[in-house]
């Protein structure tokens, strides 16, 4: 009985930490070196939060028994997305895509638009998809733009989501299908795994823990998250996710514009006064006409409703002013002729039209048009959504990883998820460190921006235990903060002497050596036997990663800067290995072991104690064993199973864009 | 809107660039106004780098064509652009407002 055994040490876990932990705040602290201490027992508290969030995450561990068999009946289309993957690359998915063996059409969603590829899949017999011309000059939304046009082109019940690398399983979808037997479920997720990745897995590429404990135990609390690859979805949740989400929006630019247009409006018909009363008037009246759609909307009629309303007093009111121009104009054509020996036209004064009035106060020569801070208003009062390609995107576009957030959302609104824990496709990792760091860079940029625009903590609609599932991936993403903690403590005592904690007694070594080895378990346990330090060295060596990640996300949430992605060099194949890509790792380990010497000569020398100085020594050497895998990562030249040809590796760069969770491995 | 203008041989050429609407149009009005005043009632307006004008624009330039009439002059147009002459050729005033291929040629037979 694992969850038993699982639960257990969880408990455990959570009492020896908390034992610890607040011995350490209480009893401990060093006040003397409070600027050492504190940042210390800050990060300790963080790692004590972040094992008791993984540990609820397991609490709930969920084995899912296969599915009732897939409806016969259900229509499926299968997506294939790429962007400037090599074609022969896209081929080999689509056609795999091809062989799945529940019915089903296959698309491929080129945001390419290569001829190439039209061609490719014309002469087997896929379908084709490219940003249609509504797209152009807007927004694009990378893979969420791409997946939200094809999905306005397409009328499959269940799409099936592959990035372009993924080579799908025929059985997939007759593994997945049956759970949408259930009227509630929006998302099958399955693994992503790699083929081309070494046993020992020296880029960190697999993600057994996530893959694994970690999304089943996000199943056990409905909160299994999209990947953004692999996984199954109901046309219908999407769909509803993105009417939702148009509404919200629309009356959210409705809203400011309204409370917008009041001083707007009242300057403009300041700077209006002296010249024209007519002008005055019609400011008056579209005063009038905002201040009704405003109570109409506090009223709760609806968006449609208010705004053409709105929109249509306004045009009467346009029409009056053009139609005193065209009045003065023809009053001067009268004068003229009346004076002029010349004839004013062939046939007499010319006449305006009632339709040529109504053109010239139609919207885009409408006189008012002049004054843009007004304009803009009325611009605003539409339901057209004029600033995007489609009104209605149904995949959330406020990440560069679309995914955790469009899964967040269905969650909100009620679907529920499956993680369903068998392998159906099989896919490329990055085969250098420099690609591999820049995806990495982008997942934590992207569901930092999640927890910066849309926390989970505070969401409507999402149950405790799911607001805490995509916390606690959120989290994880801080540890690089506390890994610089993680270093700098050693090295403050080894040089300095200076130790965080008041001493290093017995009362130290009887907390804080329980914690670690129940620790240790509970990962052991939960991982039953799947390699989880890969991922530990990796979540602790790319701290320079995941606080870039942090700093820029905020940066661009706050301040609206770009994210900024390092772009990888194109060259890195024929290159030597990249040791700039982890100088400040490599700056950080000289100085661990500078440290370690120093304070062995302290200890010689007798200006420090032997318990601190072992401990201190130990701790520089384990952080040491933990970044020397960057070293294997550097000097790492590739897969050398399969035919790893150039096309190949040279496929792997951009492909995949979001196949590694973070520190959670 | 910017507008300027530069007094030729027999006549004067206003060049008026950016959008002529509602706010602009009184601007050109005065500055017809001003160079009638001075002295030159044969005007063309150079509307090449005009991209749009609403039923004030409009209004302004029969206004204009008007002063210069009264002056005993006239007021031609130049160098129209598309959405310039649709507005012109929607109200009939195309059949008041003859465009000419350039300034110089406005006033070229007379």
């Amino acid at each position: 009985m694992r969850p038993f055994w699982v639960r257990l040490v969880v408990v455990l876990t959570v009492l020896t930490g908390v034992n610890y932990v607040a011995w350490r705040w209480l009893a401990s602290l060093n006040w003397d070196a409070w600027w050492i201490a504190v940042p210390l027992v800050i990060a300790e508290t963080y790692s004590l939060i972040d094992v008791m969030l993984f540990g609820m995450t397991v609490w709930r561990l969920k084995t899912r028994t296969p599915p009732a068999p897939a409806p016969a009946d259900a229509t499926v289309d299968v997506f294939i997305t790429t962007f400037n993957e090599p074609l022969d690359l896209v081929m080999t998915t689509a056609l795999a895509a091809q062989k799945i063996r529940h019915p089903h059409s296959t698309w491929i969603l080129d945001d390419g638009d290569r001829a190439e590829l039209r061609e490719l899949a014309a002469a087997h017999g896929l379908g084709y998809v490219t940003r249609s011309a509504a797209w152009s000059g807007m927004p694009r939304h990378a893979k969420a733009g791409n997946l939200n046009n094809a999905l306005m082109m397409t009328a499959g019940e269940f799409l099936l989501i592959l990035d372009a690398d993924q080579i799908p399983e025929p059985d997939i979808l007759d593994n997945t299908l049956g759970y949408f037997n259930n009227r509630r479920v929006a998302l099958v997720q399955t693994p992503q795994y790699f083929s081309n990745v070494p046993a020992d897995d020296p880029l960190g590429s697999q993600a057994p823990l996530f893959y694994g404990p970690i999304q089943q135990g996000k199943d056990g609390w409905n909160a299994a998250f999209f990947c953004g690859s692999n996984a199954v979805l109901r046309r219908e949740a999407l769909m509803q996710l993105g009417l939702v989400g148009y509404v919200k929006e629309t009356e959210k630019s409705i809203r400011r514009a309204l409370g917008a247009s009041h001083s707007a409006i009242r300057k403009a018909s300041k700077a209006a006064s002296s010249e024209s009363p007519l002008l005055q008037q019609t400011l008056d009246e579209v005063e009038a006409a905002t201040q009704e759609a405003r109570r109409r909307l506090d009223a709760g009629e609806s968006l449609s409703e208010i705004t053409y309303r709105a929109r249509r007093r306004v045009d009467l009111a346009v029409q009056s002013l053009v139609l005193a121009d065209v009045s003065a104009l023809q009053a001067d054509l009268e004068e003229i002729a009346a004076m002029s020996p010349v004839e004013v036209g062939a046939a007499g004064v010319p006449v305006v039209t009632d339709d040529a009035v109504q053109r010239m106060a139609s919207r885009d020569w409408s006189p008012l048009g002049a004054i843009e801070s007004v304009q803009a208003v009325l611009d605003a009062l539409s339901v057209e959504r004029a600033d995007e390609a489609q009104p209605v995107m149904p995949l959330a576009t406020i990440s560069v990883t679309e995914d955790m957030a469009t899964a967040m959302r269905l969650h909100a609104m009620g679907w529920q998820s499956v993680y369903h824990h068998e392998v159906l496709a099989y896919g490329l990792a990055p085969e250098d460190i420099g690609t591999m760091l820049t995806q990495r860079l982008r997942w934590a940029q992207g569901t930092m921006q999640v927890f910066l625009r849309e926390n989970p903590l505070v969401q409507r609609g999402l149950k405790l235990g799911q607001r805490l599932m995509y916390f606690a991936t959120m989290w994880t993403y801080l540890s690089g903060f506390a890994a610089v903690v993680y270093f700098a403590a050693p090295i403050v005592y080894l040089v300095l002497g200076v130790l965080p904690v008041t001493s290093l007694s017995a009362d130290f070594f009887l907390r804080f050596i329980p914690f670690m080895v129940v620790n240790q378990l509970l990962f052991a346990i939960a991982g039953k036997g799947i390699p989880t330090w890969r991922g530990q060295q990796y979540s602790l060596a790319l701290f320079p990663t995941w606080i870039k990640a942090c700093t820029t996300a905020a940066r661009n949430v706050w301040l609206g800067r770009p994210l900024g992605f390092a772009v990888t060099p194109k060259d890195r194949q024929s290159g030597g290995p990249r040791w700039s890509l982890i100088r400040p790792q490599l700056a950080v380990s000289i100085l661990l072991v500078i440290a370690a010497v120093v304070g062995i000569g302290r200890l010689a020398a007798g200006m420090s104690e032997p318990i601190g100085t072992l401990v201190n020594v130990l701790w520089v050497v384990f952080d040491l064993v933990v970044m020397s895998i960057l070293v294997r990562a550097v000097l790492y030249r590739g897969y050398p199973g399969g035919e790893s040809d150039d096309a190949t590796h040279s496929s792997t760069e951009s492909s995949k864009e979001r196949a590694i969770r973070g520190p959670e491995l | 809107m910017d507008l300027s203008y530069e007094v030729k041989d027999s006549y004067a050429e206003i060049t008026a660039a950016g959008r002529l609407n509602m706010v602009s149009a009184p601007k050109l009005r005065e500055l017809v106004a001003e160079v009638v005043a001075a002295g030159t009632s044969r005007i063309v307006i150079n509307l090449e780098e005009t991209a749009f004008m609403d039923s004030s624009g409009l209004g302004a330039l029969i206004g204009c064509l008007k002063a210069a009439r009264q002056a005993g002059g006239d007021l031609r147009i130049a160098r129209v652009q598309p959405q310039v002459q649709m507005v012109l050729g929607l109200t009939s005033m195309d059949k008041v407002l003859t465009s000419y291929s350039s300034a110089a040629e406005a006033f070229g037979d007379d």
